[in-house]
């Protein structure tokens, strides 16, 4: 239990009052602490991009075990699916006493096709069938006490090391799901960039993502404070991050680290010198991942939920002849 | 949310990892607790407990500050609620606490309706989370939370039992709000009644069925302490804002001619205990059983009250949506029923004042046309009369005329007369 002897300052109308005896109102930061440990904690990553681009690689690697699909299932070479499929997998992870439950979304065949057109609807549909999954639940009359979660926190999305700018597809996925969820762009395969040719990359894409409207996270609109918006301008200025994943360890300078080993060189994953891995693994994890989860429970999950219970009534009322002056926008 | 412990049992495809090394989540649980740093904590008290019998002192000395809180009379017609909030902070964390006090509970002479205004206050709580819940455009994480997570209930320390108000209201309370029983102003029992007297209410409250809040037992932690506390419900309570030097410190008491009751000494009461239970260990624990246990009854039951199932009479599942929204067309068939009424109404009233209206009208037409007739009856009466006064008058003046010629001739002809007379006697 906390037992820092602080002052309780009371306020009301007049200044504050000092009273120098300790009430406990700080003990419930342990208390949620303690509530929030023994709960465990969730959290849903769906990766995009197409095939060989090292989704898998890099999720083993941010999570330092075998979360990935493919480590899972004893068929290491599958078939490119016909149409975009969404495969879910889900582990359970403890770290220094903190259960939670990771579940990692694969989407096979997503810009595989000749034709893409359309590929990122299965996607959509997959996103918002959990938001619909979760709003049903929430207005049963008898409801669970957790609710539990399965909605997408996070898309991170696997851009190609062209070296240029981004592809028609890029755009038009990341235009129309960043209206929905969370997402982070990733250079793939950063490894065959220069320092150079990654920077100019770099610029390109957040001009483009800029020109097209589109609001990848940390969403500049949805900064809270000064001090926020401070901290996510600095990551708005990274992305998208330039990432090697790798689930080696190699011996480097006496030490075994994670890496690629090539002729000309050894690759360090966690090294920032080398690719910006660290930066996108703490952003994710270690700073911002409970804001990516309030992010998507409060604005993309409840954007949702206005959707939808609107576009019940206007049906409803169409299909019953009722004039739409008489839906007022703050009922049910 | 109290967990249904989703992560620990083995779910179909769901398998336990071990990691190869540190990936930095275990940063999560401290995520979490800087974001409610940065939102600041809720925290509603409700004090029921009769007139002057120490609830705002409690208060004040619970959180060590004053609240400015004036004493009220003895004679309040009905039961009220008073609901102050503050903002309190200590260290970096922002407390804002309201803390209702019952007015007049226990002071009128038919106590039958007390418990009304606190049932109907807790209700009006969640039934406005419940609305902004439902709303279509919400913002719970905003949303000020009003809703009661603590109940003190204070009981008068006569030493020998609960009165029956006391029963009454608790029974009435217990499915709505956290139920914490004390005895107040523990200072005029004496040990051993006081041991007597919580065996009795405890038993008493056993034996009436009624739910008091219980101290959770299932995270290690805090288990042991929660059970010994148990034990000690309910709590024996002093307070006090008063300072008294006892050895060479000032500690809150009140001091008698006999002595020196000091508040914090668990010897003399159990006030320590009270706020180590309420606010240091529990507080969490109040709030999440006061949102998953009671407000989800209420809810329940305020929504199966309005007609919505989960599942019709089929089992197959109802959506809430179908059921709201076919009560809304029964609504709106009503509504438009009761307008299409009224303008009916309204046409007839209408057309019922013109046909009175015209009504008066020919009336008032007629005795017009009749008065205009008498009117000109007399008129020609009149010119009648005027007529025939016209003819006497002339006749009248023609006599006259007449009459004065005569006597003029008369005159003139006696003249003449004399005249002659007169002539003829000269001759």
């Amino acid at each position: 239990m906390a037992t820092s002897v602080g002052g309780l300052y009371g306020e009301k109308a007049g200044g504050p009052m000092l009273d120098f005896s300790y009430v406990g109102i700080d003990a419930i930061l342990e208390q949620m602490r303690r509530k929030a440990m023994k709960q465990g904690f969730e959290l849903n990553i769906m990766v995009v991009g197409q095939s060989g681009l090292g989704k898998s690689t890099l999720m083993n690697t941010l999570f330092k075990s075998k979360v990935s699909r493919k480590s899972v299932l004893a068929t290491a070479q599958e078939k490119i699916p016909k149409t975009v499929e969404i495969k879910s997998i889900s582990h359970d992870i403890e770290e220094k006493g903190v259960r939670m439950k990771l579940t990692v979304i694969d989407t096979p065949g997503f810009g595989d096709q000749i034709n893409n057109e359309n590929c990122w609807q299965p996607i959509m549909k997959f996103i918002n069938d959990q938001y619909e999954a979760y709003l049903q639940e929430e207005i049963n009359i008898n409801r669970k006490k957790r609710i539990p979660d399965s909605r997408v926190h996070c898309c991170i999305y696997f851009i190609p090391p062209t070296g240029h700018c981004l592809r028609p597809l890029d755009v038009e996925f990341m235009r129309r799901l960043s209206k929905v969820v969370n997402i982070v762009p990733v250079i793939a395969k950063a490894d065959t960039l220069t320092l150079e040719e990654r920077d100019f990359f770099k610029k390109k894409i957040r001009e483009e993502l800029r020109a097209n409207g589109i609001d990848v996270y940390p969403q500049k609109e949805f900064d809270e404070d000064a001090e926020d918006r401070m901290i996510n301008e600095k990551i708005r200025e990274m992305i998208p991050f330039a990432v090697v994943g790798s689930d080696q360890e190699y011996q480097v300078n006496g030490r075994r680290l994670l890496g690629r080993k090539t002729k000309w060189g050894t690759i360090e994953v966690e090294n920032i010198a080398h690719c910006e891995f660290a930066y996108l693994r703490d952003l994710l994890i270690r700073t911002h991942m409970q804001n990516i989860k309030d992010i998507t429970s409060s604005i993309h999950y409840e954007m949702y939920r206005v959707r939808r219970l609107n576009e019940n009534n206007t049906m409803v009322a169409h299909a019953n002849g009722i004039p739409e002056h008489h839906l007022t926008a703050h009922e049910m | 949310m109290a967990s249904s412990d989703v992560a620990r049992q083995p779910d179909k495809g769901v398998r336990s990892l071990s990691l190869a090394g540190h990936v930095g989540f275990d940063s999560l649980p401290d995520q979490l607790v800087n974001k409610s740093i940065c939102q600041g904590f809720c925290f509603n008290i409700l004090c029921i407990g009769e007139t002057g019998i120490g609830k705002s002192t409690l208060m004040d000395t619970l959180f060590n500050t004053n609240f400015e809180n004036f004493e009220s009379s003895h004679f309040e017609p009905q039961v009220k609620l008073r609901a102050q909030t503050y903002d309190l902070q200590e260290s970096n964390v922002r407390l804002r606490l309201t803390v209702v006090n019952t007015v007049g509970f226990g002071d009128q002479m038919n106590k039958q309706e007390s418990y009304q205004p606190v049932v109907d206050y807790i209700d009006r709580q969640f039934e406005s989370y419940l609305q902004e819940e439902l709303k279509i455009k919400r913002s719970l994480h905003n949303y000020h939370d009003s809703r009661v997570h603590a109940c003190l209930y204070f009981i008068s320390p006569s030493g020998h039992s609960l009165k029956s108000l006391d029963l009454v209201t608790m029974k009435k309370l217990d499915s709505k709000v956290n139920i914490i029983p004390v005895i107040a102003k523990a200072d005029t029992i004496s040990k051993s009644e006081l041991h007597k007297f919580k065996i009795k209410i405890m038993s008493e409250l056993v034996s009436n069925g009624v739910q008091i809040y219980q101290f959770p037992l299932d995270d290690e932690t805090v288990a042991k302490v929660n059970t010994t506390m148990n034990g000690h419900l309910p709590f024996a309570v002093v307070g006090s804002t008063e300072e008294v030097a006892v050895g060479n410190k000032m500690v809150k008491a009140r001091q008698y001619p006999w002595g020196v009751v000091q508040v914090e000494n668990e010897n003399h009461c159990d006030f320590v205990k009270l706020r180590e239970m309420l606010i240091c260990v529990n507080m969490e624990d109040l709030r999440e059983q006061t949102h998953t246990r009671h407000y989800e009854l209420y809810r329940r039951c305020k929504l199966e009250e309005l007609g919505f199932k989960d599942t019709d009479s089929e089992c197959k599942p109802v959506s809430l949506q179908q059921t709201y929204e076919a009560k809304r067309q029964e609504f709106l068939v009503e509504l438009q029923k009761r307008e299409d009424e009224m303008r009916q109404m309204f046409v007839q009233r209408v057309k019922d004042k013109e046909a009175e209206l015209k009504e008066a009208e020919r009336e008032l037409q007629s005795r017009f046309e009749q008065l205009k007739r008498l009117h000109a009856e007399e008129k020609a009466a009149l010119e009648e009369k005027k007529r025939l006064l016209d003819d006497d008058q002339s006749s009248f003046g023609k006599r006259k005329a007449a009459a004065q010629l005569l006597q003029a001739q008369s005159l003139t002809a006696n003249g003449k007369k004399d005249k002659d007379r007169k002539n003829s006697g000269f001759m």
